[in-house]
């Protein structure tokens, strides 16, 4: 429960606490209670919540000042999102508002999405390849690391417009993007040789 | 498969101990990153519909008749605990390992415990293969102990490692860079370990008119190439022609012969050349082992199937299935991938399984109720039983 007390300051945090909690709450779905409650920031809480995540930053080497703690908690509701579409590999689409700041991985998590983050977003796995469905949003994204093209280049179902997911932050300039999840392609050579890795 | 089958008993069979395979047995341990998938396994072994039976080795402890007599679905997925050989003379002298077994020694896995390798005799390395297996052999090889000392490196490993008195390790493949099997990841991480000189010889990175081909189409190699070229080091790794310890081996060209890219088969040019080493450790490929009872294609070293279905022939009729029998990840595919490539092959052979369930193939199978766990402990208890009374003396 103490879960839910927890606002959401920085993305790093966020990653560190909520990745586990996410993947294993929203993936497997063997829990009963919807996530959503997640969010709900507890004004009552706050004093506390503060001394707790301080206490909570400590170890994660992340800093909070009261001032920024309490906009967040009040702003929680009306914090900013933006507008995402994923797309899975059956076509169904899935209309998610996404704060900004929060990985595209995390947000498929926080929504039952399937898409797997084996690594839990540490650049060693190619599992949350998503394509970007229009080439403008595309566009807008920033380049891609050598770390992260790496990875990407031994993803399933590559594009020009592939990216990880974990690596693709919402921010307002990609409001409506629209993201596919990749099939598995039976054929696991893409075309053109590609040395097979091992 | 528990998701997709709501009432489906799971139980994960292992020889070893501890489960999960390659993750804890293979990933380097400087690798810490790629291990992160141990907590999704932990999640799926921890469901109450699945259990994890240690210590049961298939083809002693149990049977692969035993247990498709036990369970409506036996699905194979153990992988390839063996090596390819490379054919030539001299293979068996001491000093030469395989690559698989000196991964398993820093791995602390117990089949790995008594390689005893010596790294103190000699100050130089050969690893035959340019594999990603071979660049983590290399590295630990090579990287700073200090270094080491902080990761999970099993510690029998740390503790000869720091007596090593191992310089030089040479890589060395039959075909070019491009055909190379390792990744730029690899490739950039050895580029950048500090105190590490890597020597590349400038005609080893020159690419044939087939290798044009596969480079425009492929990011992956762009990056490779640019990986290998960057200077600031002498950068790259010796591919060098190499012969090793009084053996022979030919020089290669990859030229084409008319095949697909990467396809490529290397030729022997007649020159030879000699390297001193005192150890060498072959990374040419693992090669999967048969059991009793199992089909297997001896020449792919694969079990014969058809979307993850065990065919009862390998060269034969190709719609004669094994009902009940599945197979999955290396033992499927070779031993070739990263974890992307087996949740892929893992969802190929659950959609098998599914469409077989639907489609009334196991029907016949499931209408009648398998003793399942029950029937394995209780096999398993009795074995104990026959075990103790021998050791008793009464048989």
């Amino acid at each position: 429960m103490f879960v839910s007390r927890i606002s959401r300051i920085g993305v790093g945090m966020f990653k560190q606490l909520g990745r586990g909690l996410c993947t294993s709450l929203c993936r497997t779905g063997f829990l009963q209670t919807p996530y959503v409650q997640y969010w709900q920031p507890q004004f009552k809480t706050q004093l506390e919540s503060k001394v707790f995540l301080g206490t909570l930053f400590q170890k994660h080497h992340l800093f909070s000042t009261t001032a920024s703690g309490s906009d967040i908690v009040d702003g929680s509701e009306g914090k900013e999102t933006i507008s995402v579409t994923f797309v899975d590999k059956d076509g169904e689409e899935k209309n998610l508002n996404v704060p900004i700041g929060m990985s595209m991985l995390e947000a498929a998590h926080e929504n039952d999405i399937e898409l797997e983050g084996a690594c839990e977003a540490s650049l060693a796995c190619s599992t949350c390849h998503v394509i970007v469905m229009d080439v403008e949003y595309y566009n807008k994204l920033e380049d891609p690391t050598d770390e992260e093209n790496d990875m990407l280049d031994l993803a399933f179902g590559l594009t020009q417009t592939s990216r990880l997911g974990c690596q693709v932050i919402a921010k307002p300039e990609l409001d409506g993007i629209r993201l596919a999840i990749p099939a598995a392609t039976r054929n696991f050579a893409v075309d053109g040789y590609v040395p097979k890795p091992h | 498969m528990l998701k997709a089958h709501q009432g489906a008993e799971v139980d994960i069979i292992d020889r070893l101990l501890t489960p999960f395979g390659l993750v804890r047995a293979g990933v380097a341990p400087d690798h810490p990153e790629t291990k992160i998938v141990i907590n999704q396994f932990t999640r799926v072994v921890q469901h109450e519909r699945c259990s994890f039976f240690g210590n049961v080795t298939l083809g002693s402890s149990i049977s692969l008749a035993e247990l498709r007599e036990l369970y409506h679905v036996v699905v194979l997925a153990y992988g390839a605990e063996s090596d390819r050989d490379l054919g030539i003379p001299g293979e068996d002298l001491s000093g030469i390992h395989s690559a698989r077994e000196f991964v398993w020694w820093y791995n602390g896995h117990p089949d790995g415990k008594n390689l005893n390798p010596d790294l103190k005799s000699t100050d130089t390395a050969i690893i035959l293969g340019q594999g990603n297996v071979a660049l983590d052999v290399a590295r630990i090889l090579l990287r700073p102990t200090t270094e080491l000392a902080t990761t999970d490196i099993a510690s029998h490993a740390l503790a000869a490692l720091n007596q090593s008195s191992i310089r030089k390790v040479y890589l060395v493949g039959r075909r070019g860079p491009v055909q190379a099997a390792c990744t730029a990841k690899e490739l950039r991480e050895v580029l950048g370990i500090k105190d590490l000189y890597i020597h590349i010889k400038e005609v080893d990175l020159l690419k044939s008119s087939e290798d044009e081909y596969s480079q425009r189409l492929s990011r992956l190699i762009e990056n490779l190439m640019s990986v290998l070229r960057r200077t600031g080091h002498v950068a790259g790794v010796h591919f060098e022609k190499t012969v090793l310890k009084g053996a022979f081996l030919s020089m290669n060209t990859s030229d084409g012969l008319g095949v697909g890219p990467g396809k490529q088969v290397a030729e022997g040019t007649g020159k030879f050349e000699d390297l001193d080493c005192g150890m060498v450790l072959k990374s040419i490929g693992y090669k999967s082992v048969p059991v009793d009872g199992l089909p297997f294609d001896h020449q792919k070293g694969v079990v014969p199937n058809a979307s993850g279905r065990v065919l009862t022939d390998a060269l034969g009729d190709q719609t004669l299935l094994e009902k009940g029998l599945y197979v999955c990840g290396w033992l499927k595919r070779g031993p070739t991938g990263i974890i992307a490539t087996n949740l892929y092959c893992a969802e190929e052979t659950v959609a098998s399984i599914s469409q077989d369930l639907e489609q009334g193939t196991l029907a016949a199978v499931t209408s009648l109720p398998k003793p399942g766990r029950e029937g394995l402990l209780q096999l398993l208890d009795d074995e104990m039983l026959e075990l103790f009374h021998s050791a008793d003396g009464k048989r």
